[in-house]
């Protein structure tokens, strides 16, 4: 094939620059400022800072409770993701072989989507309220005495329901897609050589479906990890307390709330790398698998 | 390998059309049957049910001696091509072959030597272990031939499988699918809207309109007996000339001057259209018809001439030795070479 080539340098910077100089705002000179000041213990009113070196590190890794958020994160991320791909998957191909009404079907499926998350945090107190919510009776029917911000599972547990529930219309739209993407004669044929509606879906629909599946899988980790955060600050009202919380608002409460700028900064470095070695590592390992037509 | 009994099989849709018409015909084991018609014609829908993946609304299939009309695709003993091949992207050419043979249980060293079997004959050893991403048009005809081979089915089933092809190699793996399946003897029923691979590979076509069967014969039966107006204009290239005219004490004339003879005894008078395949006529200054050339059409091998036969567009076959000008010339036209028609129903009479 024939490249086409610019003949200056500076057309194509041009070009580029207005992209480029949105990332370097937004992302790069953040991002290097809390490199910067994750080295300095910053005064709380403002007045000066101390250069500490890597002690905000340091710190951090002798905290047990910023250990136990962390762990919780995991949990709490691998949950999160794993129930709302997975219920996405069930619904997308149970939505996909609905013949009569299917549009009004999808579209009621794809509803939750347009709620903000701190509506679905809202909804959620009402769901999960100590006295009158519904989700509550439901579990203290099961023999759980489920007690909202009092207990640490009971909170969990409505963390990790409200955040999948938001997040699988968006996988439903992408797994549905992807599903109407797979050519209706691949199907046909494999429902010759497959009696099994099963194997066929294992054999043939998933692995065609792996591409979706994978991108929807750094979508729905990078979610949990950060955009679960309106949710996680509207159930608990924005006062944790004992409650569990994820690493991104363990950032937001000592930066902002505990004035600690030095240690949050830290805390938003170490979940840059955190980042950026999941998405290297999902590329690198599972990527290599996965068949693009 | 099986015969096929259909009996008054039709498909109506839940919206009230009716696709194919109450449908009946049998095919004779190790038979190639072509079902034939425009785009719409109810063929593919027709072969569809015959798989399985379409509902059977009315009447009986029969494949063997087992009606199937409720079996399962993969429980009928069937092998279908399709169109665009319908390979499966993820899986290797190997992998493509054998699933058929690993979903019915057959053990990992039968499939490997089966595999390999089938590889053989239809030349693709060397590409075993590739995608179907990395594979031509051609080749990847012949993976869907090798998915089909591989299984040893009572029947096959074609839908259209050369029409993404190019001409030339249409052509060949047309000889190819015939050949193979001469060799393997099984039943087959293919879908085509293209009349020459219907006139090339059927031992008996089927010629399907709006959802019903025009015809069923032979090749050469429906060539030179066409049952109807529309099997006359739909096979052959070019189609058999359609006139109308008007026959009277075994006469036909044509804008009431120009006389024929009929082609036998004919009760029957009245208005009637004549087919005469444009080969059947040979120019002879002796001719009785009058035939003015307009357009010649030089194929090399033979020529076609366009023009106007009594008023009426007419089309003349001739050898690449006669003359080829535009003018007035003189046709012979043998009677038996005439066929009619009624002129509303479109049927022979």
């Amino acid at each position: 094939m024939k490249r086409a080539g610019f003949t200056s340098v500076w057309l194509p910077v041009a070009l580029l620059l207005p992209q480029l100089s949105i990332i370097a705002i937004f992302f790069y000179w953040p991002a290097g400022w809390a490199v910067q000041s994750s080295f300095y213990l910053q005064d709380p009113f403002g007045f000066g800072s101390t250069f500490v070196g890597f002690e905000n590190y340091t710190d951090l890794t002798a905290n047990s409770e910023y250990m136990r958020i962390a762990w919780f994160t995991v949990v709490f991320t691998v949950l999160v993701t794993f129930f709302s791909l997975s219920i996405a998957l069930l619904l997308a191909v149970k939505a996909d072989k609905v013949i009569r009404g299917a549009k009004s079907y999808r579209t009621l499926l794809m509803w939750v989507y347009a709620v903000a998350p701190p509506v679905a945090g809202f909804m959620g107190i009402m769901l999960f309220h100590q006295h009158t919510g519904p989700m509550t009776d439901f579990f203290k029917a099961l023999g759980w005495d489920y007690k909202i911000l009092v207990d640490y599972n009971s909170t969990a547990t409505a963390f990790i329901i409200v955040s999948v529930w938001k997040q699988i219309p968006v996988n439903f739209i992408f797994f549905l897609s992807g599903l109407q993407s797979i050519p209706r004669a691949v199907r046909e044929a494999a429902m010759i050589d497959n009696r099994s509606g099963v194997r066929r879906f294992w054999d043939i629909t998933f692995p065609l479906l792996a591409p979706t599946g994978f991108f929807l899988l750094i979508i729905n980790i990078t979610y949990a990890l950060f955009d679960t955060f309106g949710i996680i600050d509207t159930l608990v009202k924005g006062e944790p307390g004992n409650n569990p919380m994820t690493l991104v608002y363990k950032v937001y409460m000592d930066g902002f709330r505990g004035n600690d700028l030095g240690g949050s900064s830290a805390q938003s470095v170490i979940l840059m790398v955190l980042v950026l070695v999941l998405t290297v590592f999902q590329f690198r390992l599972i990527e290599r698998r996965i068949h693009y037509s | 390998m099986a015969q096929v009994t259909l009996n008054g099989v039709g498909k109506t849709y839940p919206n009230g059309f009716e696709a194919v018409k109450p449908s009946s015909f049998d095919i004779a084991d190790g038979e190639f049957v072509v079902l034939v018609g425009p785009s719409g014609c109810g063929k593919s829908t027709l072969l569809r049910m015959v798989a399985g993946l379409e509902d059977i609304t009315a009447g009986s299939l029969n494949i063997g001696d087992r009606e199937v009309n409720d079996v399962d695709p993969a429980d009928r003993d069937v092998a279908m091509v399709f169109q665009n091949y319908a390979l499966y992207p993820h899986m290797t050419v190997r992998k493509n072959i054998g699933y058929g043979l690993k979903n019915r249980g057959t053990s990992a060293a039968e499939i490997e030597a089966k595999v390999q079997d089938a590889a053989k004959m239809l030349d693709l050893s060397a590409l075993l272990d590739r995608k179907p991403s990395q594979l031509s048009g051609g080749q990847r005809q012949r993976v869907a031939m090798g998915r089909a081979v591989v299984r040893d089915p009572a029947l096959f089933l074609f839908d259209e499988p050369l029409s993404n092809l190019d001409a030339k190699l249409r052509n060949q793996m047309r000889i190819e699918i015939k050949a193979l399946q001469r060799r393997l003897g099984v039943t087959s029923i293919y879908v085509t809207h293209d009349q020459v691979e219907a006139m090339t590979m059927a031992d008996r076509i089927i010629v399907l309109n709006g959802g019903e069967i025009e015809q069923i014969g032979t090749p050469a039966e429906i060539y030179h007996n066409p049952a109807s107006k529309f099997v006359a204009s739909f096979m052959g290239a070019p189609p058999m000339n359609l006139i109308d005219a008007q026959l009277e004490n075994g006469e036909i004339r044509m804008n009431g001057s120009t006389v024929l003879t009929a082609p036998s005894d004919q009760a029957y008078a009245g208005p009637v259209t004549m087919g005469i395949r444009p080969e059947d006529v040979v120019i002879d200054e002796a001719g009785s018809t009058p035939f003015t050339i307009e357009i010649v059409e030089e194929l090399g091998a033979h020529r076609l001439l366009h023009g106007r036969l009594a008023g009426h567009a007419f089309t003349v076959h001739v050898g690449k030795e006669s003359l080829a000008n535009a003018g007035e010339v003189r046709l012979q036209i043998k009677p038996d070479a005439i066929r009619l028609f009624q002129p509303e129903t479109g049927k022979a009479i």
